[in-house]
This record gives structure tokens, sequence and C-alpha cells, in this order.
């Protein structure tokens, strides 16, 4: 125990909980006042400008040092494409294709950072933004647009790309990829210094389920049993219409202390920022030195899905001060300045996202609803009585229509 | 089988240690196996059901959790999606409802949710009911919360074979099952046969058979009913005493053979009865037998009201005299 007393006055680093903006009548002071355009501060890991400007790091730079350029347009065309199947799927809502859409436009650079610091054999489990994610695991977007047009509720194989089926329930994922670095522990695929072997586990959330007893219990779960298990919140300032200073009461990569292990805090629109912060706290995890907790710190540019209407509880000039901060044009800026990519490479990437939006939409116009009796077709692994004869009673209900007008 | 193997296959347990003999079973046949559980370790859960099994089987494989049951239940899912058969401890009954949303929402999904390609085998273990002179939230009987949520199998055992026996099964279902023990009854005695199980899970049982009214039990109400009807025997009334075993499904050719052959129905759980399973079975019995019934199907259960302080626990329970008192009325017919 520290023999400081508590200064209770002293200022607290807490950009997710500033203290109550004074009631102000220029728009200006309120949007200065407002938490929502905070930088991060100074314990944010930041290592592109939002002008794009390479900002030095000890600890990082090694890993950014090791990409290859091939990787980097890799991680370019990730954004770019993913965003674009983001922008298709929102059309498609509009045009009544789809019932609902929950856009990651924003968190590009959170999500495919994150996405590609994962080894095949780890395995991540998402909420249901996590599009980037998805992708980088190379599960097939029309997956994600089956659930939003309603034809499913995931349907695809989560064991096929270690890439968990969606969970709409805040929260409730991180407890499931705990237990699930928990089995890997008790499987010993930790700790053998075995590239291929070694597995680590990451649970994606928002800045709203950190308020979920399911996450901090998962916190607890994963300290006590010391699991290869990495917490990637992507706070995006508003979980739909509430803001951080309503849900955070202490900054989130400190939260992690109170639980036993490390916690960070990335700029989440900067992709070499988080890719070397995931890649180390995965390689933490796998050589078994348990847990970490990362807050990439973003911006939810649209609103929370289709059916919200952010313009009732947020300033767009609030929106104007992250579109400074977009994930792509400051990565852009560096490939440019750095000479790793060319207008040529530029021209391609943005070809085959026309093309991947059109076979998207294609496909997804060509996505037909199951059979109504596909209802009970996965209810139970064995067979169940109650089902069999449901099954029955509707297959007989519609036959009694064949025929008529 | 010699006469020999087959004697030594008999035992007397409770059905506590029947459970406890039946986890060490199975744990020993797949490595899969693993307990989950508040104070299940060296303690071996306060009903002492897990005794012994840390001690042979290790921390990994009998872990004592934190003390949260969403934690526990939500661990247990990523542990199953691994490949582990995760049988989980709730202390108590009433100390699930932590735990619901992913009960509900996640474990009885999932397989829906993924089209099939990912089954959870997990066997969520509950004490239930009361009788046991408990402080609040350790004698309730929450079963129809289960039985409402597809995707779950629900059983309760009601004596040491089947406490044996059915935890076993349950543990090789693939499917997700609530699997209630009659905490009550946990020290009553009976003999098992560990050679062979006698029936399937799903199957119910005729415990004694009778002619004249079907009393249909499950879990702590099975003994009840028994007793019943052996007093009736005495009166010159023959009940047939059914002991479900599982909840959902139900054995419902079984039942509506013995409502076909007596008549006439009494339903006994210690649930209150507004929404309880027992008038799920009445309305199917009812749609199934209704030209073979010569009373209403009545039915026997706790109160509309929560779980009431010990000292009142007597006269909220159904007790051989309340299942008495409804037979007569359905006989009255």
């Amino acid at each position: 125990m520290s023999d400081t007393p508590v200064d209770f006055d002293a200022p607290q680093n807490n950009a997710g909980a500033a203290a109550r903006p004074p009631r102000a009548t220029d728009p200006l002071a309120a949007i200065n006042a407002s938490p929502a355009v905070g930088d991060g501060g100074a314990d944010m890991v930041q290592l592109l400008t939002p002008e794009g400007q390479r900002v030095p790091n000890a600890t990082y730079d090694p890993i950014i040092g090791a990409l290859t350029d091939d990787e980097l347009r890799g991680f370019y065309r990730d954004l770019v494409l993913i965003r674009r199947v983001d922008t298709e799927a929102t059309a498609l809502q509009r045009q009544g294709e789809l019932g609902i859409w929950a856009s990651l436009l924003g968190q590009e650079a959170a999500q495919v950072g994150a996405g590609r610091a994962l080894r095949p054999q780890d395995y991540a489990f998402p909420s249901y933004r996590e599009h980037g994610v998805a992708w980088c695991r190379g599960v097939d977007p029309m997956n994600l647009l089956g659930l939003f047009r309603g034809v499913n509720h995931g349907g695809w194989d989560p064991h096929e790309k270690n890439f968990h089926l969606y969970t709409i329930v805040i929260g409730a994922q991180a407890l499931h990829a705990t237990g699930y670095a928990m089995a890997i522990q008790r499987d010993g695929d930790v700790g053998t210094d075995d590239p291929d072997r070694d597995a680590a586990v990451i649970s994606f959330f928002g800045d709203g389920a950190t308020s979920q007893g399911d996450v901090n219990e998962a916190l607890v779960f994963a300290g006590v049993n010391h699991a290869p298990v990495v917490f990637f919140c992507q706070n995006n300032q508003w979980a739909i219409s509430v803001p951080n200073e309503k849900q955070i009461p202490s900054p989130l990569y400190q939260r992690s202390s109170g639980f036993g292990f490390p916690g960070v805090r990335v700029d989440g629109n900067d992709i070499l920022a988080v890719y070397a912060v995931s890649k180390t706290a995965l390689d933490h995890a796998r050589s078994g030195q348990g847990p970490t907790f990362i807050e990439a710190f973003t911006y939810r540019m649209g609103a929370h899905t289709t059916s919200d209407d952010p313009t009732k509880y947020r300033v767009s000039a609030e929106v104007e001060v992250w579109k400074h901060r977009d994930p792509i044009e400051r990565f852009k800026a560096w490939l440019v300045r750095e000479g790793i990519a060319n207008r040529t490479f530029f021209d391609q990437v943005e070809a085959e996202a026309d093309e991947l939006a059109a076979s998207v939409r294609k496909r997804c116009l060509a996505m037909e609803d199951p059979e109504p009796t596909a209802m009970f077709d996965h209810v139970y692994v064995e067979e169940h009585p109650l089902i069999e004869a449901e099954r029955e009673q509707l297959r007989t209900y519609l036959a009694s229509f064949e025929g008529s007008h | 089988m010699t006469a020999t193997t087959s004697s030594t296959a008999r035992q007397t347990m409770t059905i506590a240690r029947g459970i406890n003999s039946g986890l060490r079973a199975a744990m020993e046949k797949d490595p899969k196996v693993l307990l989950m559980g508040e104070d299940i370790g060296k303690l071996g859960g306060v009903f002492r059901v897990t005794e012994g099994l840390q001690k042979d089987f290790g921390e990994d494989r009998v872990i004592d959790t934190p003390l949260a049951e969403a934690g526990i239940v939500g661990t247990a899912i990523g542990m199953a999606l691994r490949g582990y058969r995760p049988v989980i401890e709730i202390q108590f009954d009433g100390f699930v409802y932590p735990a619901f949303d992913h009960i509900v929402s996640q474990v009885a999904k999932m397989r829906a949710r993924s089209l099939g390609a990912v089954t959870l085998p997990l066997v969520i273990r509950i004490p239930v009911g009361g009788g046991i002179g408990a402080v609040e939230h350790h004698s309730e009987s929450n079963e129809a919360y289960f039985t409402h949520t597809a995707g779950l199998r629900v059983v309760c055992c009601a004596n040491a074979e089947d406490a044996y026996w059915m935890i076993q099964q349950a543990i090789e279902t693939d499917d997700p099952v609530i699997f209630y023990e009659p905490k009550r009854r946990y020290w009553d005695k009976g003999e098992v046969d560990t050679s062979a199980p006698q029936r399937g899970l799903y199957e119910s049982r005729i415990v004694k058979e009778g002619s004249d009214l079907t009393l249909l039990a499950y879990g702590p109400m099975v003994k009840t009913c028994l007793q019943a009807a052996q007093v009736a025997e005495e009166e010159g009334r023959s009940l047939e005493v059914i002991d479900l075993r599982s909840l959902s499904p139900l054995d419902l050719p079984a039942l509506i053979g013995s409502t076909q052959r007596t008549g006439r129905v009494v339903i006994v759980h210690e649930a209150p009865t507004f929404g309880g399973l027992g008038g799920e079975i009445a309305a199917r019995l009812t749609e199934s037998c209704f030209y073979h019934l010569e009373a209403p199907i009545m039915r026997v259960g706790g109160y509309n009201v929560p779980y009431p302080p010990s000292r009142l626990e007597e006269d909220f329970l159904p007790d051989l005299d309340r299942v008495l008192d409804t037979v007569d009325k359905s006989l009255s017919y």
C-alpha cells in the first residue's frame, strides 16, 4: 500500500469523463467543452497524426518497421474495401433490401488494425459492428448482410474462420471470449513458443458495453485465470445517444488495473498504432502473460444504426472535428509521403471497391427467403417431438392453401 | 453377464451420491467433461454433490469459479465452443437469474443462430425446490422459465438411480440441458443398477400402476404422490403415479396413454400453478384425450405468491393431504 494520502482534488486524466460542461449559448463553446471531441490525451498511443505525420515511438516502431510495403498497401485496401461494403449496405437498407444496418464508418482503422494483428489460430468474438474484423478473417460480407436482411441470425460457421457469430446482447461475448481463452489454456496452446500453436482470443465491444456486468465479470474471470484474451474496446464516444461522460466514470484504459492486468489507450483512427498495440497485446497473451485491455479511441461517424437519428443528440460540428481525423485519409497521406503507394495503386483499389460493391448489391438482391419450415431445422441436435410435430403442423397448414387463390 | 457381476452392479446410495458417482463416471469416460461452479472444489459444493472430484480430477477440470453466475455460464459457453463439455453447478435455484440472459439468449439460441454449425453441450445443474427451511431465494421452482425456452432440454431426477444415470445421459447429450435436482430429497437412499441405464433421458416412468386416476409429478413431488397413492389404496382407490423425468420435451405419448386408461389426471408440482408446467400439460392432454376425460384435469402446486418465509412453507408446498384433497375432487365428477 502506498503511504501517499489520496488527493481527491487532484485533476484526473479523464478524457472519457470530463467535468460537466458549462451551459453555453455559443455553439462553438459547447463543442469545445464537449468530451466527444477530446483527442485522447497524452497517454494515447499514436503513430500517425491526423495529418499523416509519423510519430516516433521506441516501443512500437520495430513492429511497424517489420511490415512490408505489400502488407501496408494491404491495410489500405482493407480500409477502403470495407468502407465501400459498409456504404453499399447502408444504401441497401435505405432501399428496403436490409431491415437495418449498423455502420462502421469511422472505425475502419480500429477494426482492420486489430483484425490484421490476428493469426489464423486466434479467435475473434465480435459485437455486431465488426464488419472490418470479419473482412480480415475472410468472412464473406454476404453473411453479415444476411443477418441484417433477416434471412438468418448470422448463420456462418464460426469455426471456419475463427470468427464468432455477431452477438447483439451488449457485452455478452466478452465472457464467451474469456471462456474460449480458458479452454485454450486447458489445451496447452499457450506459452509453447510455437508461433503456429500458441493462440489468443480477442473480444470486441463498445464503450457502452463497459457498463455491463458481463464485461466486468469477463475482466474478473480473465484476470484470475490469467487467460490469453485481449479486450478490445472501441470507444466511439457514443452508446446510441448516451455520451462517454454519462457512461464512463474513469478512463477506460485505466480500468483493467483494478482487475490486475494492463490497459492501453490507442488512437483508434490510426491503423499503425492499432496494429502495433494489438499485436503486442496478442503476443503477450499467446506467450502466457495474460490479458490486456485496449481502448481504441475513435468515433462513430454515422448513426448507431440506420434506425437512429444522431441529429437529436449531437451537434454536426462535433462530427466535423472528427472528419479531420479520418482513418483512411491520414494513412493514405503517409503512404504517399513514404512513397509506398502511388496513384495507380489507389485507382486500382477504387476500381476493386466499386466492383465489390456491385457484387455485394447483386448478391444481396439475389438472396432468397428461407422456406418457412426452416425455422425448425436447427433448434436441437437430437430429435425433439414438439419440434417435429410443429414442423408438420406448419407444413400441413401451408399445404392447405395450395391451389387456392 | 454373470449373476455375480450384476449383483455387484447394484448399490444403495443417496441421490446426492448418485449424482456424484454419475459425474465421476462421465469425467472418467470423457476428458472434455469439466465442472464449473461456486465452492465445488475443496468444499465439494454446498450440498457436497461434487465431493472428492477436484482431488481426483484436478483444479483444471473441477473449477472453483469467481462468484458470478453470468460469468460461469458465459465462460462455459466459450469453453463449449472449443470442444469442452462443461457441467455447471448453480448453488441454489434462486441464484440462476443472474445467468438467465446467457442461458436464454445464448445457450438456447446458439445452434439456431449458427444454422446448426455450433452446438453447446452444456449441462446446468440446479438444486430445486423447498422444504428445507431455508432463507429467501433458496427454495424456488423455476422450471417453467426454461421449459418455455426453445433450444433447451429440461430434466429432473427423483431417485438415486435416475440421479446416477440421467446426469450421465445429460452430459452425453449434444444439446444444452437444464438438470434439476430435488434438494430436499438429496439424502433419500435408493438402489442403483450401475451396469446400464434402464431408460432414455426423455422417457417418463410409471412409478406405480393404477386405474382410477393418474398423478403426474416430477422431482420432489414424486415421493409425495407415491405416498398419496399408498394412502388412497388403503381407501380402495387405485392411483397411477408417473414421474415425468423430462420436462422438455414431454413424454406425451406415455402421458396420453395413462390419461386414456384412467380418465382422470392430477398434476402436482411445487412451482406456482399460474403459467406453470402443469397448465401446459393439462392443455395438451385435453387436446389429445378430450373424450376420455371423466373430470377436468386439475393441478396441485405452490400458490401464486413469492416463495413464503420458511415458517409458512408447509402451507405453500403441496403435501399428501392437498394431493388427496384434489384427488377426491377429481373423483367426485
